[in-house]
């Protein structure tokens, strides 16, 4: 099925989702509308990446509704205008005997019908990506050879090379020092800056996503905030919720 | 004698024909299968084919083509068993393989055993191989080849990151049960050549052999290939030459080529720190 450009680029109503007896998200109801960037925080269980998976379709809503481009997740076609990095390889083989170009060149096959292959054109593409993200020096090295904060960059120049409409990352600085972590929020600014792109990103890092996210959703299980992150530092709730302190920790460092 | 001398006879040129397109295919799915840390299949669908040749033989059929329906329904009971009991491919594998074998000597005990016919499918006779086998053989291995070459992309999403394939918009559950049926039929393609005991080293030597040295996944597609060809010509034709079984002697090339990449991929790192 093919997407709606108007209306919401992501829109989550009512959710609720359990494993088994084990309840992972409680009534979630919020909109991303184009050109955001939200920064998905919250402790850990709290539901972000089960949220994650039912945005992208690859598990069934349960109770509620959510829509992608205005259509369901498991019936959504458009999948070039989707860009994601998990929070880990499934099942990573560090052996994998693949180039950072031909892992950069897997995000071009969403869009092509089959047989799936990579034409001239499309070299143009997987050079830009990989510039962007800083990887084309190392083009021809095994992906097993890279550090993590490299291989970081490879999937993200994989997730990015199919000029994506959303991008959704989760959790993607875990194993980035602190240059490279920087380096990469960089990257994601000029994104959503310049290419207009519309970025989720789930993360740990508060202070991060309130020097470049324009949105804040807090979850735990429900949404405890969502808006902007000055609001987040002006509201009282907050303050109940996290307590004045580390609240005025979390706005301090992004001040 | 020289190679040439040896092409003369006909059984050596259809003995090459066949064992070369069955490694190409051999070397090819193997690949895909080693990386998805899937590499005994082979073995476990083998034991499978024992026991379809053992149903072959009771009522009369060609064991082939007893064993091909039953090995691919195999092969998808494997992929279901992974997917619906939560089991880990050794585990499932593990439950083919041995029910395989167990259905296999119960048929061949109720019939009062067929010794010699299934020693044959058991170690392989690759220098018996008849013309109507060599046209069977390239039909399935041109089937083989022509799928996975078509969806050669969608193995290669899939092998590297299988949540990234399904929501780049690839069936990621039909791409991986249609791999099984590929390795079903190649399996039994393989037990006349190396025999149903040594089927899953054609699928692992080579593509291991091309991890110890490849550059690319592309490079580990073409140096698997180059290495299982390579290995069973060199194989029939050692073992014709030294009277030798020729299944066994394929097998123990490929270990001796899988050697000498590992050593060559030892002596570059060394050479280079």
């Amino acid at each position: 099925m093919n997407a709606n450009n108007a209306g919401p680029i992501v829109s989550v109503a009512n959710l609720c989702f359990s494993y088994g007896q084990l309840e992972a998200l409680c009534e979630v109801t919020f909109a991303v509308e184009k050109g955001d960037y939200v920064g998905l925080v919250g402790p850990n269980g709290s539901g972000k990446t089960t949220l994650i998976k039912i945005i992208l379709g690859l598990m069934s809503s349960g109770n509620g509704s959510v829509s992608l481009f205005g259509i369901d997740p498991l019936a959504f076609g458009d999948r070039h205008k989707l860009g994601y990095l998990p929070q880990k390889l499934t099942n990573f083989n560090p052996y994998f005997p693949a180039t950072v170009r031909e892992i950069v060149s897997l995000g071009l096959f969403s869009k092509k019908r089959f047989p799936k292959r990579i034409l001239k054109g499309d070299a143009e593409l997987i050079d830009e990506a990989m510039s962007l993200t800083g990887v084309i020096d190392i083009k021809d090295a095994l992906i097993g050879e890279l550090s993590g904060g490299q291989q970081q960059r490879v999937l993200v120049a994989r997730a990015i090379v199919n000029k994506p409409e959303l991008v959704i990352l989760d959790e993607p600085t875990t194993a980035l020092d602190p240059e490279a972590r920087e380096n990469f929020f960089q990257v994601l600014r000029e994104l959503n800056l310049n290419k207009k792109v519309t970025i989720i990103l789930v993360t740990h890092d508060m202070a991060s996503i309130g020097k470049y996210a324009s949105k804040l959703l807090y979850l735990d299980k429900k949404i405890i905030f969502y808006g902007s992150f000055e609001n987040f530092c002006l509201s009282e709730n907050m303050a109940n919720y996290f307590g004045e302190f580390a609240q005025h920790l979390i706005c301090h460092r992004h001040n | 004698m020289d190679i040439f001398a040896a092409l003369q006879y006909s059984f050596i040129r259809r003995a090459f024909i066949v064992g070369s397109l069955v490694a190409l295919v051999c070397s090819i799915l193997g690949v895909l299968l080693v990386l998805r840390r899937l590499s005994l299949i082979g073995d476990g669908l083998a034991h499978v084919t024992f026991g379809s040749v053992a149903i072959g033989l009771l009522v009369k059929q060609q064991p082939s083509f007893v064993a091909i329906p039953v090995v691919v329904a195999s092969s998808l009971g494997i992929m279901k068993l992974m997917q619906k009991a939560r089991l880990y491919g050794d585990a499932a594998i593990g439950i083919v393989s041995s029910l395989g074998i167990a259905g296999g000597i119960i048929i061949a005990s109720l019939s009062g055993g067929f010794n010699v016919d299934l020693f044959s499918f058991l170690f392989g006779n690759i220098l018996s191989i008849s013309s109507a086998e060599v046209v069977t053989s390239g039909i399935l291995s041109v089937i083989v080849l022509s799928v996975v070459f078509l969806f050669y992309n969608e193995y290669f999403s899939t092998t590297f990151d299988e949540e990234f394939a399904r929501i780049s918009g690839i069936n990621v559950r039909k791409i991986n049960s249609l791999l099984v049926i590929l390795t079903g039929i190649t399996v039994v393609l393989t037990m006349k050549v190396v025999g149903i005991m040594l089927t899953s080293a054609l699928l692992i030597l080579p593509a291991v052999t091309a991890l110890q040295i490849a550059k690319s996944f592309r490079n580990t597609m073409i140096l698997s290939s180059v290495s299982g060809i390579l290995s069973v010509i060199t194989g029939i034709y050692s073992s014709f030459l030294l009277n030798l079984p020729t299944g066994a002697t394929i097998v123990i090339v490929n270990f001796l080529f899988f050697i000498t990449a590992f050593l060559s991929r030892r002596a570059m790192h060394i050479s280079r720190h």
